[in-house]
């Protein structure tokens, strides 16, 4: 059923909106830049007020861009309303037309196209068959369960074959277990379709979970573009790593380089970090661990003290005081390893190939 | 505008004429107006409370539950001033109830009192509306946390229930006292002596022929009641808002306690069916021979005498094609008022809304005078489009401009309910704005529309207030005509008219029912929930 892939360019794209309050005019978005290549899943990721829906929005065409291009394809869109542009959206809200039954919400877009009536049956039944809902056609929307009306959803835009297709935080009001049985499914009908797809989300695991790239934006910014895999283990700011999980930051120094690993002095003990070449010696720098490769052990870089630890089933939790600096400590399959308890002293420890600098 | 204008000249001296021209009465009946628009005001929103409170928190059984809905309905198909009638008829000097059953011969209802009570009676559901609204939006974990910490009943609803109602009350307040001061019909029939403004208007323009001063008499009481429109719009509203936030986050426990529950519902009960009883009063009164003296046996000669001596054919007919026509006028453009105003974005929105909104504090009479002044020598003295006045149009127009606040007020908040990303959803697919409102938009609000295509009839085929100034002898409306035999004293007269006039208005809400289990967009959702 796939038709041409396409890609989406944004060029230098800001949209400006005004404080109903202070009257001050804010960057929503300000001068980014993105690559959306044809037929891959990209997620929009990031806390809310920072850019992702207004960003999703001006692709589908409702909100306009006060500075740059997009392009979808080669054609550049700016001027094309809604209605014309080669986009379809899931929306947040699912926003089924009430007074229309299953079928004829998805047939909605085919029969404003003047598509031959056979035609449309034949393609809308398709589609309800791959999104798993066959046989529900005469359905009114209320009578579904919000994760059937997601589907419908989903079926609605996938129907029309967009160039892309569009998700704004199309899974927030299902519950949990629904969620991840969804974000399982979309993906694998994104696959299937191998359509391009842009997806917005505040969750970080699903944007994990489903994307094969992640833009994480701040304020109105990107703050970084990657793999799900580059993401998490090479974060290139504090936000970014504390967004995508948990992180322990830990202040320093850098003294010297050998080879590519960093030698970071610390409150005055040297570690070593595997990937330091982004940081210059004498640099004020940050060193990143993940809570799963931080260790508590006899000995070690730091002498800490334990506030926290408990027993998580998969794992020790500890939470421990570095003087006055918080870390967080997964200790996976805790079962036959050494447990510390609240108040007593151990040290850090951790593989410099865990570590980085920012 | 006249107002200031004399032989040319801009002047405030008609103003001073009506403060201190003794013939005129016009202070006497400021205070008279203000001294009814209160009591009223306080009388109505206290009852609407009760019978708020007692809906929302008691359990009650059925009929109980029955009769609230019928007294909800009621000011909504009858005509203003047919309570005025029943009040008359029961407690008057011949009244059924004084002069039968109690044996008084003398007691009179006319004046200050009888207004007060007829005006509370027919104003003190839209409280209740409102009150309940109100009542259901406040959260029960609220009151369940004072009760938590040891507040007994009526604790609570001193301390808790009451302030979050406060604004509100504030608000039901200022809107009653609005209508009642506004209102025309019930303290022509049943005033007596005692004038109040809309009266004095009247009188003034019909026996006294003082135009001038009647319309400065308008500007005064057009004043009073926007002011407190304003007050209550800006002020009010938005404090309401802002202490009943949210919905209530689960059903509330009612209140079981016997000794509560009985003599409350009770209380409410006998209030209800005596409204009721008035209200049913009407029709059985144009079946006696003659009211107050010979009471059997029944007859229809009554209304034989509407057709066949009254023009009632002619009557009926009139008010009837006249309303038909302003129904679909006024229902069309209040949608797309709403729509220009919720959907649309352009310079003056604001400036419509707010105009759509302070139009509904603008008394009948007011409006009345303004049009007798506006087109009666021409538009404003010039002599273009005064054809209008004493033609079908002008009423035509007067019935639309009174009723397109509601219609478009109730579109407005139809239209508002509509998830703006479903408009969207179908843009997204490639349907254009008109597509989009003939499919998606227009369907969601046909219910929205149809009630308000009826509300438009059905209060346009009982308005009075400023059709009564307006309408010459070419057109017979029915409610001028009941108002007239109500003011002969031809109370049977009045009440066969006023009867078949309940049955058409009625039967309209009725039929829009049927229309909308049909047609209806609810329907299909309701139907397989």
């Amino acid at each position: 059923m796939a038709k041409e892939k396409k890609g989406v360019r944004l060029e230098h794209i800001s949209k400006i909106y005004q404080d109903p309050k202070t009257k001050k005019n804010f960057y929503a978005v300000k001068d980014t830049n993105l690559e959306i290549e044809p037929g891959s899943f990209v997620t929009l990721l990031g806390p809310s007020g920072c850019g992702k829906t207004t960003t999703l929005r001006m692709i589908a065409g409702f909100e306009s861009p006060d500075e740059g291009e997009i392009y979808l394809g080669n054609e550049p869109i700016n001027a094309l309303t809604p209605n014309k542009r080669d986009t379809a959206m899931v929306f947040q809200s699912y926003a089924l037309l009430p007074h229309y039954n299953i079928f004829d919400n998805v047939a909605y877009g085919l029969k404003i196209r003047k598509m031959p009536k056979d035609e449309i049956k034949r393609r809308v039944t398709d589609i309800l068959a791959l999104v798993g809902l066959e046989g529900m056609e005469s359905r009114m929307t209320n009578q579904l369960s919000g994760g059937q009306q997601q589907r419908v959803a989903l079926a609605r835009a996938l129907v029309m074959e967009p160039g892309v297709l569009l998700f704004d935080e199309p899974l927030s009001n299902l519950d949990a277990k629904l969620r991840v049985t969804m974000r399982t499914e979309i993906r694998r009908i994104q696959q299937r379709a191998g359509i391009t797809a842009v997806y917005v989300t505040h969750d970080q695991s699903e944007a994990m979970a489903l994307s094969d790239k992640i833009i994480v934006m701040e304020k109105g910014l990107v703050s970084q573009m990657g793999t799900p895999q580059e993401i998490y283990y090479h974060p290139k700011n504090k936000f970014v790593a504390d967004f995508i999980g948990d992180a322990n930051f830990l202040e320093g120094k850098m003294v010297r380089h050998e080879g590519d690993v960093g030698i970071v002095d610390i409150n005055g003990t040297e570690v070593k970090v595997a990937e330091a070449s982004n940081v210059a010696d004498g640099a004020d720098t940050t060193v990143v661990l993940r809570p799963e490769s931080t260790m508590l052990r006899d000995e070690g870089y730091f002498p800490v003290e334990v506030v926290v630890s408990n027993f998580m089933g998969a794992y020790q939790l500890y939470h421990v005081m570095l003087g006055n600096v918080k870390l967080i400590i997964h200790e996976y399959n805790p079962k036959d390893k050494k447990i510390y308890g609240a108040g007593e002293t151990a040290y850090i420890d951790f593989a410099p190939g865990d570590a980085h600098c920012i | 505008m006249d107002s200031v204008l004399m032989d040319g000249h801009v002047t405030l001296k008609i103003f001073q004429r009506i403060f201190t021209d003794p013939t005129s009465n016009f202070p006497t009946a400021i205070t008279n107006t203000l001294r009814v628009g209160f009591v009223v005001g306080i009388l109505s929103t206290i009852i609407g409370l009760l019978f708020a409170y007692v809906e929302v928190y008691v359990r009650m059984n059925k009929i109980a539950g029955g009769l609230f809905k019928v007294v909800s309905m009621l000011p909504v198909v009858s005509p203003p001033f047919v309570l005025s009638l029943s009040m008359i008829m029961l407690f008057g000097k011949a009244g059924l109830i004084t002069r039968f059953l109690l044996g008084i011969y003398d007691n009179d209802v006319y004046g200050y009192w009888g207004i007060v009570i007829v005006q509370t009676l027919t104003f003190f559901p839209v409280c209740y509306m409102m009150m309940k609204g109100l009542l259901k939006n406040i959260d029960p974990s609220l009151e369940e946390a004072a009760r938590d910490m040891g507040a007994s009943r009526m604790k609570v609803f001193t301390s808790v229930t009451l302030p979050l109602l406060l604004p509100g009350l504030g608000n039901a307040f200022l809107v009653t006292f609005i209508e009642s001061i506004a209102d025309f019909a019930n303290p022509m029939i049943i005033g007596g002596n005692y004038n109040t403004l809309a009266t004095t208007i009247y009188l003034q323009i019909t026996s006294g022929y003082e135009r001038e001063n009647a319309t400065a008499m308008a500007v005064v009481l057009l004043c009073i009641t926007l002011a407190m429109f304003a007050v209550q719009k800006y002020y009010l509203e938005s404090k309401t808002a802002a202490t009943l936030t949210g919905k209530a986050s689960r059903a509330r426990m009612l209140i079981e306690d016997k000794s509560v529950t009985i003599p409350l519902t009770i209380l409410c009960a006998l209030a209800a069916i005596f409204v009721i009883g008035m209200y049913v009063c009407v029709p059985i009164g144009a079946l006696f021979p003659t009211w107050g003296y010979k009471l059997t046996p029944l007859t229809f000669k009554w209304f034989g005498q509407v057709f066949q001596r009254y023009h009632g054919l002619k009557a009926f007919k009139d008010s009837f094609v006249l309303s038909l026509i302003a129904a679909p006028i006024t229902a069309l453009l209040s949608m797309i008022i709403s729509y220009l105003v919720v959907k649309r974005k352009f310079k003056g929105k604001g400036f419509i809304e707010a105009v759509s909104m302070l139009a509904m504090a603008v008394p009948g009479t007011v409006l009345g005078v303004g049009y007798i002044r506006g087109y009666s020598q021409g538009l404003f003295h010039t002599g273009a489009l005064s054809f209008l006045y004493n033609s079908a149009a002008i009423l035509i127009i007067v019935f639309v401009v009174r009723s397109l606040p509601t219609g478009t007020r109730s579109g407005i908040s139809a239209l508002r309910q509509i998830d703006k990303s479903i408009e969207e959803s179908a843009y997204d697919m490639g349907a254009d704005s008109f597509k989009v409102f003939m499919t998606v938009t227009l369907p969601l609000i046909k219910d929205s529309f149809l009630s308000g295509l009826v509300t438009a009839f059905v209060r346009s085929i009982t308005a009075i207030s400023a059709i009564i100034l307006l309408v010459t002898p070419s057109f017979l409306l029915i409610t001028v005509q009941i108002n007239e035999f109500a003011e002969k004293g031809a109370f049977s007269i009045a009440c066969a008219f006023a009867t078949i006039l309940i049955l058409i208005t009625y039967g309209a809400v009725l039929l829009m029912n049927l229309v909308m289990k049909f047609f209806g967009t609810s329907r299909k959702l309701k139907e397989e929930d």
